[in-house]
C-alpha cells in the first residue's frame, strides 16, 4: 500500500508537468491548428531562467515571475517573426517551422546559459510529507496545485470570457472569425503568450523536483506532446488527464515493472488509446463542418 | 452609405474585379446578381476587408476604407453573412451569436437585446441556442450566419447568397427576414444566384459579368429587362 502510494504521488507529480506542457500545446492548437513542438522549450527557458536570475541574487519569486515573461516575450517573438509570415502555409509546414524554432532556441539557451543541469531550492523546503506510509514532498504539491491553478483559469478563459471564445472561433473558423470583426493575429499572439507562460511556468515548479538543462525542451515537447495526443489534441480537460495518465503510467511501470523501460510503457500505453480511440480519450470535440 | 468606385481585385494574375462602382443607400436593399464566378463574392470580401482592394475606392460614411484591417470595418459598421456561412461549428449556436458582437462596445444589455431580436426573426435558433452550430441543418446554419452578421448592430449588412441549397419554404423564410431588416431601417446588400428572388425585394440591382457591371436598375426593372430575363430568369 504505502509502495503503491508512493508511485502514484511521484507518477501525478510528474504528470502534472506533462499536463501543463499539454495544455500549452491545446491552447496553440486550438487557436491555430499549429502543434508547436517548441513548447518543451518554454519549460526550459521557464526553469533556466529563474536559475540563473536566483543565482545572481534576485528574490525567488521575483525571479519566477521575470523567467515566465521572458518566456512570454519568446512566445510572442515566435508568433510573430515565425509563424505570422507563414500565415495560409499548411499545418505541416508550420509544424517544421515550430521544430526549427525549437533548435535554436535551443542554441541560444546553451549559449547564454551553459549546458550544465541545474536544481532550484523546494519552495516551502524538503521536509517530506508522511501519508499511509508514503512521502510526498512538498514541493510535489506546488506542482500539483499550479497545475490545477492553471487548468481553472484556462478553462474560465475560454469558457466564460469573449476573448477567450474568440480564440475558439479563430480555431473553428478563420474566416468567420475574421468576419466578426476579431483580430485573428491578435488573437494567436494571445495564445502563443499565454501558452508560452503556462510552460515556463510548468519549468519554474518543477524544476526544485527534476533538474533543467538547455536541452530539456525535446524530452518536454515529446512527452506534453504524447499526453496531449493520448487525451485528445485540442481539449484542455484531456490535457490534463492525458498528462497524469502519462505520469502515473511511467511511475507505476518503472515502479512495479523495471525503470529501463520507463518511457517504453507510456508510449506503448498511448499507441493502444490512439489504436482504440483515434481521436484520444476526449477528443470528440470536432463537429462534422456542413 | 456606400460607394464603390472602379474597384479591382485579384487572385494572382486573375483579375476578379475590373473596375467596379456600386452605391448603396441607406435603407435600401440592393441586389447584386450574376453567374458563377462574376465575382459577386469577390466584391464583398474585398468590401469587407478580406482581400485587398488592388485599385479603386471604397467610401463608407464620407470616410475611405478601402486600407483599413476587417475587424475595424466590422466595428465601423460592416458586417457579412459569408458564402457557405462559415459558423464556428463546435461552439453553441448562443456563442456564435454573442461573437457576431465581438466588435460592439455599447454595452451587455445592448447586445443581449439584440440577441432576443435575433431569436425573433429566426425563432428555431433560440429552440437550439444551446447546441453546437456544427449540428444545425443548412438552412438553420444560414439563419445562425445571418443573425451573427445581425449581432455586430451593422449599419450596412452583405449577405451573400443566403438561399444558397436551400429549401424553398426556407428561402422564403430568409426573403420574409431581409425585408423585415429594410423595414426595421436597416441597408442591404445581398447577392445572389437565385436573381428573380433577389430582385423582386430589392429596391435596386446590380448585373455583375465577369467582374463587371453590365446593367444596372431598379429591381423591377431588372426583373422586366429581357437581357436579364433571359439570361438570369430562364425566361
Ligand atoms: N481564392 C481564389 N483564388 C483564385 N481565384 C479565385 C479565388 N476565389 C475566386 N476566384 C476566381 O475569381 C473569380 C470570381 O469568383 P467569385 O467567387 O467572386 O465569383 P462569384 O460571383 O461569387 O461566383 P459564385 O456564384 O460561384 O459564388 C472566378 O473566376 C473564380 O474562379
Ligand atoms: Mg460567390
Amino acid at each position: 500500500m504505502a509502495e503503491f502510494l508512493q508511485f502514484a504521488f511521484s507518477g501525478l507529480t510528474v504528470g502534472a508537468v506533462y499536463a501543463l506542457v499539454a495544455l500549452g500545446f491545446t491552447l496553440i492548437y486550438n487557436a491555430s491548428d499549429v502543434v508547436n513542438f517548441a513548447q518543451g522549450d518554454f519549460v526550459m527557458i521557464g526553469g533556466m531562467s529563474t536559475v540563473f536570475l536566483y543565482a545572481t541574487g534576485v528574490p525567488l519569486p521575483l525571479a519566477a515571475i521575470i523567467a515566465i515573461l521572458t518566456a512570454v516575450i519568446v512566445g510572442l517573438l515566435l508568433h510573430r517573426l515565425a509563424i505570422e509570415p507563414a500565415r495560409g502555409a499548411s499545418p505541416v509546414t508550420l509544424i517544421i517551422i515550430t521544430i526549427g524554432a525549437s533548435m535554436f532556441i535551443r542554441g541560444v539557451a546553451q549559449i547564454v546559459f551553459d549546458k550544465q543541469f541545474h536544481q532550484l531550492p523546494a519552495f516551502s523546503g524538503d521536509r517530506p510529507i508522511e501519508i499511509l506510509g508514503a512521502t510526498l514532498l512538498p514541493q510535489s504539491l506546488w506542482v500539483l496545485g499550479g497545475g490545477l491553478a492553471v487548468f481553472v483559469a484556462l478553462w474560465l478563459f475560454l469558457e466564460r470570457t469573449l476573448i477567450g471564445k474568440a480564440v475558439l472561433a479563430t480555431a473553428a473558423n478563420r474566416l468567420g472569425a475574421r468576419l466578426v470583426g476579431i483580430n485573428t493575429a491578435v488573437i494567436l499572439a494571445i495564445a502563443f503568450g499565454v501558452s508560452a507562460s503556462i510552460g515556463a511556468l510548468a519549468g519554474v515548479l518543477a524544476t526544485p523536483i527534476t533538474l533543467t538543462r538547455f536541452d530539456l525542451g525535446t524530452i518536454m515537447t515529446l512527452k506534453g506532446f504524447a499526453a496531449a495526443m493520448l487525451g485528445g489534441m485540442g481539449s484542455p480537460l484531456g490535457a490534463v488527464v492525458g498528462g497524469l495518465l502519462l505520469g502515473l503510467i511511467e511511475a507505476f511501470g518503472a515502479g512495479y515493472i523495471s525503470s529501463v523501460y520507463k518511457d517504453g510503457f507510456s508510449f506503448i500505453a498511448i499507441l493502444v488509446v490512439l489504436f482504440v480511440m483515434p481521436r484520444g480519450l476526449f477528443g470528440g470535440r470536432s463537429v462534422e463542418r456542413v | 452609405m456606400l460607394t464603390v468606385e472602379g474597384l479591382k481585385a485579384r487572385y494572382g494574375r486573375i483579375e476578379a474585379l475590373k473596375g467596379v462602382d456600386l452605391t448603396v443607400g441607406a435603407g435600401e436593399i440592393v441586389a447584386l446578381v450574376g453567374a458563377n464566378g462574376a465575382g459577386k463574392t469577390t466584391l464583398l470580401r474585398t468590401i469587407s476587408g478580406i482581400e485587398p482592394a488592388a485599385a479603386g475606392r471604397i467610401v463608407f460614411e464620407g470616410q475611405p476604407i478601402e486600407r483599413l484591417a476587417s475587424h475595424v470595418r466590422v466595428a465601423r459598421g460592416i458586417s457579412q453573412s459569408p458564402e457557405g456561412r462559415q459558423v464556428f461549428a463546435p461552439l453553441s449556436v448562443e456563442d456564435n451569436l454573442r461573437l457576431g458582437g465581438y466588435r460592439r462596445r455599447d454595452g451587455a444589455a445592448a447586445a443581449t437585446a439584440d440577441l432576443e431580436r435575433c431569436f425573433t426573426l429566426f425563432p428555431i435558433l433560440k429552440e437550439r441556442r444551446r447546441q453546437a452550430a456544427g449540428s444545425l441543418s443548412g438552412g438553420q446554419q444560414q439563419m445562425l450566419a445571418i443573425g451573427r452578421a445581425l449581432m455586430a448592430a451593422p449599419k450596412l449588412l452583405l449577405l451573400d447568397e443566403p438561399s444558397l441549397g436551400l429549401a424553398p419554404v426556407i428561402v422564403d423564410q430568409i426573403l420574409a427576414a431581409i425585408t423585415r431588416l429594410r423595414s426595421e431601417g436597416m441597408t442591404v446588400l445581398l447577392v445572389e444566384q437565385n436573381a428573380a428572388a433577389a430582385l423582386a425585394i430589392a429596391d435596386r440591382g446590380y448585373v455583375l459579368e465577369l467582374g463587371t457591371v453590365t446593367l444596372t436598375g431598379t429591381g423591377r426593372a431588372l426583373l422586366d429587362d429581357p437581357k436579364v430575363r433571359e439570361a438570369y430568369l430562364g425566361v
